[in-house]
């Protein structure tokens, strides 16, 4: 339990570890647009070819990705099955009493399929395999600083999600702690009814909230003592700075956007509603 | 004496919700530790110990008296925000738990919170931090992340944090409570140079002997009032008055009193094994 990382960092020396975690941000908005611009045969190529060269960049092992794609396996083959036996069409390949297979359903099942994998893989890539979740969290503060203009407290919610991420493995760590002690005086977590599994969480929560609340109280006189004051005045250790580098996967996912753009207007094939 | 570093004049503290019977947690206490000096208050539970710590840097605000540093009333209502964060900057205060202290994921990103709340420029910072994280010994684990350390590692951090303030006074409240022998000796260490070698005046709240024993001066504390206040060799030769309020002496020390009071002569103090194993060694040689 004690490796337990949030999110799913996987630390290698790649392009996309090195990229600054504020494009990578936009990259990812970009790339989930990307996805969906897509209509026809050719722009879905693109998109899984952009897919695999991400992973490439990323030097994510194939075993890992395809782990994080395990979750969701169900709702791929669920969504396929759906598009192969109710989408109609006009080439009828398969037809059997009500069950009537055209050639579009293959190709929309076929284009959602590599519509959500990409979809995974990029945000995957571009984000949660490549990013601290302290780098994004500060990437999301810098992004969202003009709107500190409009008196959002974009300081205080990093801070929030900074702290959040720092006390996911002590609140782990106490839950064991605290699930030994219970198993210890005989508690059972794994047989019963489901309201009876839930209720024999009541004994965890109560003192995983209460100490919560202690650490809280704890944490704030610790951050007041080293002089916390908001985030106003505040300067940062590492300043992050763009580099020309930086750019340039921005330049790339614009220039598969505007293809994808361009397909669209030419139209190959099936396209998709 | 030295100069004057931190100075109360009838302090007193009552909590909030406490209704107007119960007694007082700090009584008219009036002490003055210096500049530099590594003072040890000693205290049974609920002697004020943790209170008074939480006076000294306007954590918590004394019902009665005044508390100066430097020279400056920092009880003084008027006190501006930027005059708390200068005093909060002055006096470093590390904390029993070492998890609930600890802001950042990353070591080096935590001991970087205390100067980059107080708005120094980039490139400082990252000198500072490296300084006090070599300081501690704790340079090779710069990257990590907190949750993987010892408590002992853990409380180094902490202290690495507000060593990268550049404190003039480090108040450790219970600092070691938490930790394992190993811990404690590491963490015991570090406060030891960093009073001696860096100047640092040192205040620190524990209930164990051995630990007091290290310091220049103790201040004992029982029922809010000081009871005794002196040189850990003067302190520990009160054993009888120490143990009237629920504390002991270090097991050295109360072995060199056994032992005088069983008829054997030995002279001096004693407040380490060295030093007891020393008189032992020469009350031998002199019945020889």
């Amino acid at each position: 339990m004690k490796s337990i990382a949030f999110g799913q960092y996987y630390p290698a020396d790649s392009i996309l570890h090195r990229l600054d975690p504020r494009i990578k941000v936009i990259l990812t908005v970009l790339y989930i647009v990307c996805s969906f611009l897509c209509k026809n045969i050719i722009s879905f190529a693109l998109l899984l070819a952009s897919a695999l060269l991400l992973i490439a960049a990323g030097k994510i092992p194939l075993k890992v990705i395809l782990r994080g794609l395990r979750p969701v396996l169900i709702i791929l083959i669920f969504t396929a099955f759906l598009n192969i036996f109710w989408t109609k069409g006009e080439t009828l390949l398969f037809g059997w009493r009500f069950i009537k297979i055209y050639a579009e359903g293959l190709y929309a099942a076929a284009f959602i399929l590599v519509r959500i994998a990409t979809l995974i893989i990029g945000t995957g890539m571009l984000l949660t395999y490549t990013t601290t979740p302290i780098a994004l969290t500060d990437a999301l503060e810098d992004l969202l600083s003009p709107l500190k203009k409009l008196h959002v407290p974009v300081h205080s919610f990093a801070m929030m999600m900074t702290i959040a991420l720092r006390f996911i493995p002590t609140l782990t760590e106490e839950t064991d702690k605290i699930m030994t002690a219970q198993k210890a005086r005989g508690a059972d977590f794994s047989e019963g009814s489901l309201v009876k599994r839930a209720k024999a969480l009541i004994p965890i929560l109560i003192p995983l909230v209460v100490s919560a609340f202690n650490r809280a109280e704890d944490l704030a006189i610790a951050m007041e003592c080293r002089c916390y004051h908001g985030g106003e005045g505040r300067t940062r250790m590492t300043v992050r700075r763009l580099r020309f580098v930086d750019f340039i996967p921005l330049a790339l996912v614009l220039l598969l956007g505007a293809s994808l753009i361009l397909l669209n207007i030419l139209g190959f094939g099936y396209t998709m509603r | 004496m030295k100069e004057p570093f931190v100075e109360t004049r009838e302090l007193s503290y009552r909590y909030e919700s406490a209704d107007a019977a119960e007694p007082r947690v700090l009584r008219d206490l009036s002490v003055t530790i210096g500049k530099g000096e590594f003072v040890a208050v000693l205290g049974h539970n609920g002697s004020g110990k943790s209170t008074f710590a939480k006076l000294l840097n306007m954590i918590l605000t004394p019902t009665g008296g005044k508390v100066f540093v430097m020279g400056k009333d920092i009880t003084d209502e008027n006190m501006t925000d930027e005059e708390v964060l200068a005093l909060r900057k002055r006096m470093g205060m590390v904390f029993q738990n070492p998890d609930n202290q600890l802001v950042a994921t990353i070591v080096e990103d935590d001991v970087a919170f205390g100067p980059e709340n107080l708005g120094v420029p980039s490139k400082e910072i990252r000198r500072r931090v490296d300084e006090a994280l070599s300081e501690l010994g704790m340079s090779d684990y710069a990257t990590h992340e907190p949750h993987r350390l010892s408590g002992g590692q853990k409380q180094r951090v902490a202290i690495a944090g507000i060593l990268a303030m550049l404190p003039d006074c480090i108040i450790f409240d219970e600092s070691t409570a938490m930790l394992d022998p190993v811990g404690r000796k590491e963490v015991m260490d570090a406060v030891v140079r960093l009073n001696r070698e860096k100047g640092i005046t040192v205040i620190m709240i524990t209930h164990y002997m051995e630990e007091a024993a290290l310091a220049d001066r103790i201040i004992v504390l029982n029922d809010g009032r000081v009871l005794l206040d002196g040189s850990p060799e003067a302190v520990f030769e009160e054993e009888a008055l120490l143990r009237s309020c629920g504390l002991a002496v270090p097991q050295c020390t109360e072995l060199v009193h056994r032992l005088r009071e069983a008829g054997i002569p030995l002279d001096g103090a004693c407040v380490f094994p060295e030093q007891c194993a020393e008189l032992i060694m020469k009350s031998l040689n002199k019945e020889r």
